[in-house]
């Protein structure tokens, strides 16, 4: 009987001491995760470093706690087991209260500690941009997010010479302030019978390696402050349940060098080329402007392509779908460059991904080859 | 009426609790706290809502003060006529009660005919549920607090109809009491919402909202 | 078989207090509480099942096991499921069997509202369920943002504004009944202060649930409103602000989750002494705290909206209150070593339970610091990092001391002892499938995870700690199982003789037989200090001024409590089955609101011959 005894008690503290060391020996393992593109710990933008500047050091203060507290609790446990040969009656005390004031008050002036720097860095995450910093709207959609640049600077060179607007992929300058504007889109897709509309919903942007997030609210902008200090592509996906497929809601930062950067906002903010005559992507480009055999309506209804009469808004932005930077497409599940998947998607949005407010046009493989061709001419 | 077992001393109706409240007037107050959170979030909501731009009509376009004060001043007096009732209990003159409690009824009733003649007037001038934020929390709000009325007035005829057939216990007035206190809650419910809802002016659409 | 007493009334009032009528008339508080927690433990094994399927499903990248639709109804009924149909009515459960023992009371204040709440929160869990069968699930998570919730194209959330509106009835019922129990049916002598932990907690709770509770049915309604009528509460294209929904779910929802976890509070306060064999170490500062606890979680709501872009005041403002509140919860944690220091610690099952709670415990904690760093929550908050958070402070701290509970009162309630030998292997499986289910989600939300979502793909370097999760969940399901089959085995076995006091333990409860009788004591003690029930068994020895039991023989009840109560007769409520008609009536308006006017007709009518029978028909038969 003792034995079993014993053996529980050891078997307790055993279990309590392995799992205080695999959890230190997780962590550790958890700094230096390969291939965690959306690693918190591993940041590469000043929000994100800031963030994990407070986290790291509050982190080990409750690794401390956590020894100290757990550690003393497996002590008290081995230290006053009931020993079949004591058969004792323990002081009945009742408290300390010395004591116990001392250890609400402990407790007080660690999370007192804790909060200056906390408070401190609320602050400076708040702080109103720098002027140099580049103005870009984000736009939360069920289930995909669109971009809109609203400097001067990045108006398009033809029509309305409205803001550049993109999809799926965020393209910035590399070390250079972002600023951007949270706004919670959606509402004009209307099919009735075959989709359901979308729905003007919360979302959450979080791009993990550049910074925290924020909550996209439907009637309210909210404000991020985002940097990337190095070239590179950074992931990130909503973070606030929108619906069916809020698992599938992602997103990219592409951040160029100053030169790329410069190159690339030339090149955004012209039309789209027409394909020459003949060709499959001519054919591609009158299947998209047109109406789609069997009247079931046309690409235009939703999709913009720039310098064409294809300007509605309720779907993402075609214009440069085959720009080297816009590596993904349909809430950035897909690359651009798989045609696999370019084909599968046109066959069947709901079928790839379900809940999709593309309708399934029916189309033919000649019809899907064309598309295609047409979607990879527009760069 | 609470049917705790008993063991010793008190009264079939008052059995001996620990603060010397019976049951049923703690547990009534405890209730009451939590109708002052429901009703709470309701206004809460009207509040937050209130001056939003949308379209009319906006409160200003339908209200009108004069009427609801009229029927405020009867649901108030729905009140003094509920302390008789409980008064006439207490002197043990059952008769007295009920024609009080009748009263109280037939005011509380004419309230809410009341509001029902208002809501109709504001339908028809174009006010629904689903026209704009205003209707939204208007409508909600004081329809709670008219089905709350309406939830009193049953048990205020209930009691005329217990006392009448014989069934409420001559020689105490403690049911009475407890519905009083419910009445009572209703009715100063009512007042806050009258206050914030009518009296107090809606700022002119587009102001503060949104945001 | 039921007996029927003939009388001037409805219908005939049933009498039977055993058998299949015995228990759907019941209203003795011990046989609602057996009803209480074997509910709540079905809806543990549904929501535990539920909790598989979304482990299998994130076992892998791309995982095909579940389709979106149908995992989003899975996550959200698994949390509604644990939080409002387990949790809570398990804490029903130990609240309802064993406040009135522990405060010397024969039942509860209003033993008929007593039934009326658990058949209401019966068929407001049944209600939710059948939405699988009519049309589908709740799916917009257990907390219900709107304005994706509002505008939903399937009934499921429609379901669960109705369905919660039921259980937050029962509740709010419930929560009154307790209250007015533990402020007026307390034995004499009982001050506050001499009261048990556990029926501090009790209190408290029921007091954050009244407050609480209507704030939440406001929200339900208005979402109700705008899915069914056409009302804007939420609807931003005309104005409306979406945040509204979660302010007034999280003034619910903070203090909620108080309500999870004070009544594991309390039975870890109970539960400590006895195998420590010593007292409480700072009652009055437990007390208290659980007092502070309740004031504040009133205060600390919007920390669940960090990243809503409430503003860097309020963030702060919120920041602030939220590592207040960890104070107050934190030092209970000392206290309770405190009473294991120096102490003669048995491990029972019922005892390991409880301190591995309290580690489990102190790791939630810990984490939950971390979110009040309120730009470091900015990574944090919408991950797998809170998913780990919440486990190990819901599940770690309250289920571990539910079983704790389980283990310490099973002898009271069913006059048997559980099997130690199969406790204690269930302890040790929970503990380790525990921990590896939920240790790697604090690694899964640092890494970039998010929350309620389908799948992942495998290039986020996800997937090792995922199919580690899951190979832990299936540790616990294991030792779920084993605790079955413990149930099982202990109802096969006979009967363990005497087992009154099998723990010489400290409170009113064990004083009396297991399972005591109906009237719970042949006589009401009178109450002398806190611990009464200790004190009646053991007393200071003049010399050595330690404890010594009393001389054998001597009787645990003293002469004044016969001396008070002698004489008089004792009458307990008869049993009714009012209140079950009267909860019937709630799922009937449910089905009208959704489906057909007719119903709601239906329902009304039910729900006046319910409260009219009711009120027409005295307590006790034959008066």
């Amino acid at each position: 009987m003792s034995e079993r005894r014993g053996e529980t008690e050891g078997t307790v503290r055993n279990r309590l001491l392995r799992a205080a060391l695999a959890a230190g020996l997780l962590l550790v393992l958890a700094a230096c995760a390969p291939n965690a593109t959306q690693d918190t710990m591993q940041p590469e933008g000043p929000a994100a470093r800031e963030e994990k500047a407070l986290f790291v050091p509050v982190f080990w203060v409750a690794v401390g706690v956590f020894v100290l507290v757990e550690g003393g609790i497996v002590w008290i446990a081995i230290r006053f087991r009931h020993r079949r040969d004591r058969d004792r009656m323990p002081a009945q005390i009742h408290g300390n209260t010395r004591l116990e004031i001392g250890w609400t008050i402990a407790p007080a002036l660690v999370l007192a500690g804790v909060m200056i720097p906390t408070i401190a860095t609320i602050w400076d995450l708040a702080r109103k941009p720098p002027p140099n910093a580049l103005n870009v709207t984000v736009l939360g959609y069920q289930w995909w997010w669109g971009f809109e640049y609203t400097d001067p600077e990045m108006a398009r060179n033809y029509g309305d010479r409205g803001p550049v607007r993109i999809s799926d992929v965020l393209v910035i300058p590399a070390g250079r302030p972002v600023y951007l504007s949270l706004v919670a889109a959606g509402g004009d897709i209307d099919r009735p019978g075959e989709v359901d509309d979308d729905h003007i919903v919360i979302h959450s942007f979080w791009v993990p390696q550049l910074g925290g997030k924020q909550d996209v609210v439907p009637n309210r902008t909210n404000h991020i402050l985002l940097e990337a200090d190095h070239p590179g592509t950074y992931t990130g996906q909503c973070a606030e349940f929108c619906g069916l497929q809020h698992g599938r809601m992602k997103v990219r930062v592409v951040a160029l060098s100053a030169e790329d950067w410069e190159r690339w906002r030339v090149e955004i903010r012209r039309p789209a080329d027409t394909p020459p005559p003949g060709s499959l992507a001519r054919r591609g480009m009158e299947l998209f402007m047109g109406e789609l055999s069997g009247g079931r309506g046309s690409c235009t209804s939703c999709h913009t392509v720039g310098g064409t009469d294809a300007s509605a808004t309720a779907a993402p932005e075609l214009t440069d779908f085959a720009d080297p930077t816009h590596e993904c497409f349909a809430g950035c599940n897909w690359s651009t460059t798989d045609r696999a998947a370019l084909e599968a998607w046109l066959r069947d949005p709901n079928a790839v991904k379900l809940g999709a407010k593309m309708p399934n046009y029916h189309l033919t493989d000649e019809e899907i080859d064309a598309l295609v061709a047409y979607l990879s001419s527009l760069d | 009426m609470a049917d705790v077992a008993l063991d010793h001393g008190g009264s079939a109706e008052h059995p001996e609790t620990t603060t010397g409240l019976p049951h049923t007037k703690l547990a009534m107050w405890l209730f009451l706290g939590s109708e002052c959170l429901l009703f709470g979030a309701l206004i809460s909501t009207y509040v937050l809502y209130r001056g939003r731009a949308g379209p009319p009509p906006s409160p200003n376009d339908v209200f009108d003060i004069p009427y609801t004060s009229v029927s405020s001043f009867v649901l108030l007096a729905s009140s003094l006529t509920m302390v008789l009732a409980l008064a006439a209990a207490q002197r043990l003159d059952h008769g007295q009660m009920r024609l009080w409690l009748l009263c109280t009824a037939m005011l509380g009733m004419t309230f809410v005919g009341g509001q029902v003649y208002e809501f109709t007037s504001f339908f028809n001038e174009g006010l629904s549920l689903e026209t704009n934020l205003f209707g939204t929390t208007f409508f909600v709000l004081t329809g709670f607090h008219g089905v709350h009325v309406t939830v009193g007035i049953l048990m205020l005829l209930s009691l005329v109809g217990m006392s009448w057939t014989g069934r409420l216990p001559t020689d105490q007035s403690f049911p009475i009491e407890m519905v009083g206190l419910y009445w009572h809650f209703v009715d100063v419910v009512w007042i806050v919402i009258f206050t914030v809802v009518y009296l107090i002016p809606t700022p002119s659409p587009g102001g503060p909202g949104g945001g | 078989m039921a007996t029927f007493e003939r009388r001037a009334g409805l219908l005939p009032r049933p009498t039977a207090t055993t058998g299949f009528w015995g228990w759907l008339t019941t209203i003795d508080h011990k046989k609602i509480g057996i009803l209480y927690g074997a509910t709540a433990l079905l809806f543990f094994l549904v929501g535990g099942l539920e909790a598989l399927l979304i482990r299998i499903q994130l076992f892998r990248p791309d995982g095909e096991v579940l389709t979106a639709a149908q995992y989003n109804q899975v996550f959200t009924m698994h949390g509604i499921t644990m939080i409002f149909l387990f949790v809570m009515p398990m804490s029903s459960a130990f609240f309802n069997y064993f406040i009135p023992l522990m405060i010397g009371a024969r039942d509860v204040a209003f033993p008929r509202l007593n039934a009326y709440s658990y058949w209401a929160f019966l068929f407001g869990g049944l209600f939710l369920y059948s939405s699988f069968f009519l049309g589908g699930a709740p799916n917009g998570g257990w907390f219900g943002y709107a304005p994706n919730s509002s505008t939903d194209p399937t009934i499921g959330m429609s379901f669960y504004a109705l369905g919660l509106i039921i259980t937050g009835v029962a509740s709010t019922a419930g929560a009154i009944n307790l209250a007015v129990t533990v402020i007026n049916l307390r034995a004499p002598g009982m001050s506050f202060f001499r009261m048990p932990v556990f029926v501090w907690m009790g209190l408290v709770v029921q007091l954050l649930l009244i407050f609480s509770l209507p704030i939440i049915t406001v929200d339900l309604f208005e979402l109700l409103f705008d899915r069914r009528f056409g009302t804007h509460f939420f609807d931003p294209t005309v104005g409306a602000d979406p945040l509204l929904w979660q302010h007034l779910f999280w003034l619910f929802g903070h203090p909620e989750v108080y309500v999870l976890i004070l009544p594991a509070f309390g039975i870890m306060s109970e539960i400590l002494p006895v195998f420590s064999r010593k007292p409480l170490f700072g009652y009055q500062f437990v007390v208290f705290s659980g007092i502070a606890i309740g004031f504040i979680g009133f205060g600390v709501w919007a920390h669940h909206m960090f990243a809503a872009g409430l503003g860097p005041v309020a963030n702060t403002a919120f920041g602030v209150s939220t590592a207040i509140i960890a104070i107050p919860t934190g030092v209970k944690i000392f206290n309770w070593m405190g009473t294991m220091y120096r102490g003669d610690i048995r491990f029972t099952s019922a005892m390991l339970f409880t301190v591995g709670g309290i580690a489990m415990f102190v790791i939630g904690g810990l984490s939950g610091v971390t979110h009040a760093i309120v730009p470091s929550d900015y990574q944090q908050t919408d991950t797998y990092y809170i998913v780990a958070h919440f486990h190990y402070v819901i599940f770690g701290g309250g289920v571990f001391a539910f079983f704790g509970a389980l283990f310490y009162w099973w002898p009271k309630v069913f006059g048997r002892l559980l099997s130690e030998t199969l406790g204690k292997i269930e302890f040790v499986v929970m503990l380790v499938g525990f921990n590896l289910t939920f240790g790697p989600m604090h690694i899964l939300g640092l890494q970039g995870m998010i929350r309620r979502t389908y799948t992942y793909p495998a290039s986020l370097g996800l997937t090792f700690w995922n199919e580690v999760a899951t190979v832990g969940a299936f540790l616990i399901a294991l030792s779920v199982l084993l605790f079955l089959i413990n149930v099982a085995l202990t109802s096969l076995r006979p009967a363990t003789a005497d087992v009154a006091d099998p723990w010489d333990a400290r409170t009113l409860e064990w004083m009396t037989s297991s399972p005591p009788p109906i009237e719970n004591f042949a006589e009401i003690p009178t109450v002398h200090a806190l611990d009464d029930f200790w004190h009646r068994k053991y007393v200071e020895d003049e010399r050595t001024g330690r404890l010594v039991p009393v001389q054998a023989g001597a009787a645990i009840s003293h002469e004044e409590d016969a001396a008070d109560h002698h004489g008089h007769a004792i009458h307990l409520p008869s049993p009714s089955f009012w209140p079950l008609v009267a909860a019937a009536a709630m799922p009937l308006l449910g089905y009208g609101v959704l489906f057909s006017w007719w119903l709601v007709g239906a329902g009304v009518i039910v729900a006046l011959v319910g409260f009219y029978g009711w009120a027409l028909e005295p307590s006790v038969a034959g008066e």
